[in-house]
């Protein structure tokens, strides 16, 4: 018989404290390869900081961390990004004197490695060029290549996803990626998402429900920093505690 | 070696050594801690306060408490003048421009202490009424080292007093806690920096006045003393005259037994310490993250 | 020389044109042209010339770590005298070859640098500069100490430097002197802008831009910054390892926190980030302190001291950006 594929994505038990502050209380969570997984909650609920204790950025006080079976729990966040991490900013955090190439060219070089290399050029890496192109056209960053990311306004969001995507990751987690989106946009921020490879794990935290139910195969909802339930999208929308949580109230523009 | 004799002696001054370093860091860790200027300069007005003094007893005739009184005065006003003009130009500069003007100011003010007193080094006088030793049985005590103490542990608690529970007090600590908060709710911090700059151009003044003897004063003096002021204020924490204080006492105290107990490399064991403490809290004792 | 493909607005030509670097271009050869002219017009000059010279060098070390690696230190001349204490060594007691004896200063900075650099580098903002001090500090204090070895308080002196390439002297007006300087200083230049050039300068000018990002790239940025921290190690060693070899006589002063004042004034002068500002900022303090103090032995910190505030009020970001200003407005368009 052969055994169910590990999960790309392992959380389990995860508790965080600041003082008498819990933010996370016992989560769990488990993307499997290929996952649309939402997780939503009301604001303040400790979605981000979750995804701080995913990355590493924070380290729990108890619980477990998997990637592809193996326990990173304890690994820097530099290193879990090489396992295949990738994670998007709710508020963009890029490098806003250098141009967006800049910005997709580092993440890229430091993917394949080129990035400790102290001569030549990245102008002359034409695999790394080729692929940045790429990125840039199908997000159509393309004309704004050569600016500097704190010229650009709503540009940030979609070279945040560069960003994410130049690292070519097994998982991804999206920190509110519409959060600041006009209305209009976010066909074309719904249809990026949609075009996301399937082998890639994806974590989508939301506010905006028709994003996350188009998106979404399975929704945890979390509510101060526990999860009060997980299931598929039906489940979920239909669950009255849930509701009376949160798909009550409008979502947030 | 190790007799209790020595031992006291050694301890009155390596107290007294870090009380003066206090005196004059106390100014620096409020500037950094609360205006975040980098004032490379601090030391400078320890220095000016001597020569302030070197002037009033020379030429004026004046005593040592008096010139300490009318030293202090001068550096007050001299630190507000400057504060009014040089440095409002570099409240928003990057660190590295304010690194620039007061190192310019550091040189200016040697160059001057030179000019005017020329480069030997200078002591100032001690009263009659202070000099000499009290002879106990256990003890020999340096009537001025002991004098020293009182008085710096006097400002100490006189400032701390002034922290507590005067009205200015609180705003200044509001000031350190959080400068833009303290803004909103209606405090002055522009007003309360510059009060607060003058006074720590004054403080350091008095611990360059009083600690002459054991920090003689020459031109140099201003970057001599300027890596063992900005030790004490990092180790103790930035904005924290708490830290600060126990910074220099105990750096006072590490120097002092230092030197006594091994000459040959006595005097870096400070650097080694405070390497250390900072290795281990990055903040300073008390400083906030 | 660029690959180009056939239509230069092509996507990846977009790209590839949106990843700046500093060119190199005419105003690269000024500095030498200035070298040459010294020596050819004011002789008597020559002397300060290499003065000027070492102190550049020392300027872009220091430009690599502070300018772009946005590392705080006020002790950056623990690499210059470990520089020269390393090279004034192996003069004694290995060999008087020059060239020997400045790779050997400019291990002995990337050794420093390798070896302090864990410490310094785990912290940032005024505690990195405390703790900088302290290195360099307890580096003096040692050397004071280790008298057998580095001489103490008197240093090293009384070694020889063997000729240049076996053929010119080290000669007393310090012509060989200068361009050997002049040399060193151009691989060091070049050193520098290929560094900065590079992937792993992007990387650099990235951790300065977000840290925490970087992290998220998957990036280890201590392990960058060492790397960044022992090149400029290298560079301030063979300022260091020169001085020595220049002057035959090494002393504590090279280890001092007044010398890491100096050039971190000099660069902040001059304007950091740029590698230009290391160079301008250098010859501007060298030149004016010396004229200064030629002119009146007791007015020229004064004279300095007020240069520097001036430049603060009208250049405060550097005498470079004045330059950059000039030139954009004479030329009308952004150079660099």
């Amino acid at each position: 018989m052969r055994e169910a594929p590990l999960p790309a994505l392992q959380v389990e038990g995860i508790r965080k404290q600041f003082g008498a502050l819990h933010v996370a209380r016992d989560v769990s969570l488990s993307l499997p390869r290929g996952a649309r997984h939402a997780l939503i909650g009301p604001n303040g609920a400790g979605k981000t900081t979750l995804v701080h204790l995913i990355t590493g950025l924070l380290r729990p006080s108890a619980g477990s961390i998997r990637i592809d079976g193996r326990d990173v729990t304890s690994l820097a966040a530099e290193q879990r990004v090489t396992l295949g991490l990738a994670r998007t900013f709710q508020i963009s955090s890029l490098f806003p004197r250098l141009t967006v190439a800049e910005n997709v060219g580092l993440a890229l070089a430091a993917r394949t490695g080129i990035d400790i290399r102290p001569w030549g050029s990245l102008r002359r890496q034409s695999a790394i060029i080729d692929e940045a192109a790429s990125l840039l056209q199908s997000l159509t960053l393309l004309d704004l290549a050569h600016r500097p990311v704190t010229d650009l306004a709503y540009g940030r969001r979609l070279v945040e996803i560069a960003l994410a995507l130049a690292l070519k990751p097994k998982i991804l987690l999206l920190d509110e990626p519409a959060a600041g989106v006009a209305s209009e946009d976010r066909a074309m921020l719904l249809d990026l998402l949609l075009r996301l490879p399937d082998d890639i794990a994806v974590l989508i935290i939301e506010h905006d429900m028709s994003l996350v139910f188009r998106l979404a195969q399975r929704i945890s909802v979390l509510v101060d920093g526990a999860i009060l339930t997980e299931g598929s999208v039906a489940e979920v929308r239909s669950d009255p505690r849930v509701r009376d949580v949160y798909l009550g109230t409008r979502a947030h523009a | 070696m190790i007799n209790l004799p020595t031992i006291l002696t050694l301890l009155v001054d390596g107290v007294s050594y870090g009380l003066i370093l206090f005196l004059i860091s106390a100014g620096l860790t409020i500037t950094l801690g609360v205006m975040r200027v980098v004032n490379l300069a601090h030391c400078a007005f320890a220095m000016a306060g001597g020569y302030f003094a070197l002037g009033c007893v020379r030429y004026a005739g004046l005593d040592l408490l008096s010139a300490l009184v009318l030293a202090t005065a001068l550096t007050v006003v001299l630190g507000a003048l400057l504060e009014r003009t040089v440095y409002r130009w570099v409240y928003a500069t990057s660190q590295l421009g304010q690194i620039l003007m007061t190192m310019g100011l550091v040189f200016v003010m040697i160059a001057s202490a030179n000019l005017a007193f020329g480069s030997s080094l200078q002591s100032l006088p001690v009263p009659a009424w202070l000099a000499g030793t009290w002879e106990t049985p256990a003890f020999t005590l340096s009537v001025y080292r002991g004098f020293l103490v009182l008085v710096s542990v006097a400002l100490g608690v006189a400032l701390w007093a002034l922290l507590e529970f005067t009205e200015f007090g609180a705003k200044l600590r509001a000031a350190v806690d959080n400068p833009r908060m303290a803004r909103c709710v209606g405090i002055n911090v522009p007003r309360v920096f510059a009060i607060t700059f003058a006074g720590g151009c004054g403080l350091a003044a008095i611990g360059g006045i009083l600690g002459n003897q054991m920090l003689p004063l020459e031109p140099w003096y201003a970057l001599k003393y300027l890596v063992p002021v900005l030790i004490v204020v990092a180790v103790g924490g930035l904005g924290s005259l708490k830290g600060s204080f126990y910074a220099a006492v105990i750096l006072g105290l590490v120097d002092t037994f230092g030197r006594y107990y091994i000459p040959a490399g006595g005097a870096f064991i400070i650097y080694v310490a405070s390497g250390v403490a900072l290795l281990w809290r990055p903040e300073g004792l008390f400083g906030r993250a | 020389m660029n690959r180009q493909t056939v239509l230069s607005s092509s996507p990846q030509a977009v790209v590839a044109r949106a990843l700046t670097r500093h060119r190199f271009s005419w105003v690269d050869l000024l500095p030498w042209a200035v070298i040459a002219l010294v020596y050819v017009v004011a002789d008597t000059y020559v002397p300060l010339g290499t003065q000027v010279i070492i102190m550049i060098i020392f300027a872009l070390s220091l430009d690599l770590a502070v300018g772009y690696g946005g590392i705080d230190t006020l002790g950056h001349a623990a690499l210059f005298g470990a520089g020269a204490y390393g090279a004034g060594l192996v003069a004694l007691n290995l060999s008087t070859e020059p060239i020997t004896g400045l790779l050997a200063a400019g291990v002995a900075g990337a050794v420093v640098a390798l070896l302090t650099g864990p410490l310094v580098l785990r912290t940032r903002g005024v505690t990195q500069v405390m703790l900088t001090l302290a290195v360099s500090t307890v580096l003096l204090e040692v050397c004071n100490a280790w008298k057998s070895v580095t001489g103490g308080a008197d240093g090293l002196a009384g070694f020889r430097i063997a000729p240049l390439f076996g053929a010119f002297r080290f000669d007393l007006a310090g012509h060989t002197a200068y361009w050997y300087s002049a040399g060193v200083m151009a691989v060091a230049f070049l050193f520098c802008k290929v560094i900065v050039n590079s992937p792993f300068g992007l990387t650099i000018r990235g951790i300065r831009e977000n840290p925490v990002r970087m992290q998220l790239l998957g990036v280890s940025v201590r392990l960058r910054l060492l790397m960044l921290y022992a090149m400029s190690g290298v560079l301030a060693g063979w300022a260091g390892g020169l001085t020595a070899q220049v002057t035959k006589v090494v002393g504590l002063d090279t280890l001092s926190f007044v010398l890491s004042g100096n050039a971190l004034v000099m660069l902040i002068l001059g304007g950091t980030g740029s590698l230009y500002g290391a160079i301008l900022g250098a010859t501007v303090f060298v030149v004016v302190s010396d004229r200064a103090a030629a002119i009146n032995p007791f007015h020229w910190l004064f004279a300095l001291g007020i240069v520097l505030i001036l430049a603060v009020r009208y250049a405060p970001s550097g005498l470079v950006s004045l330059f950059e200003k000039g030139a954009a407005r004479a030329f009308g368009r952004k150079s660099g």
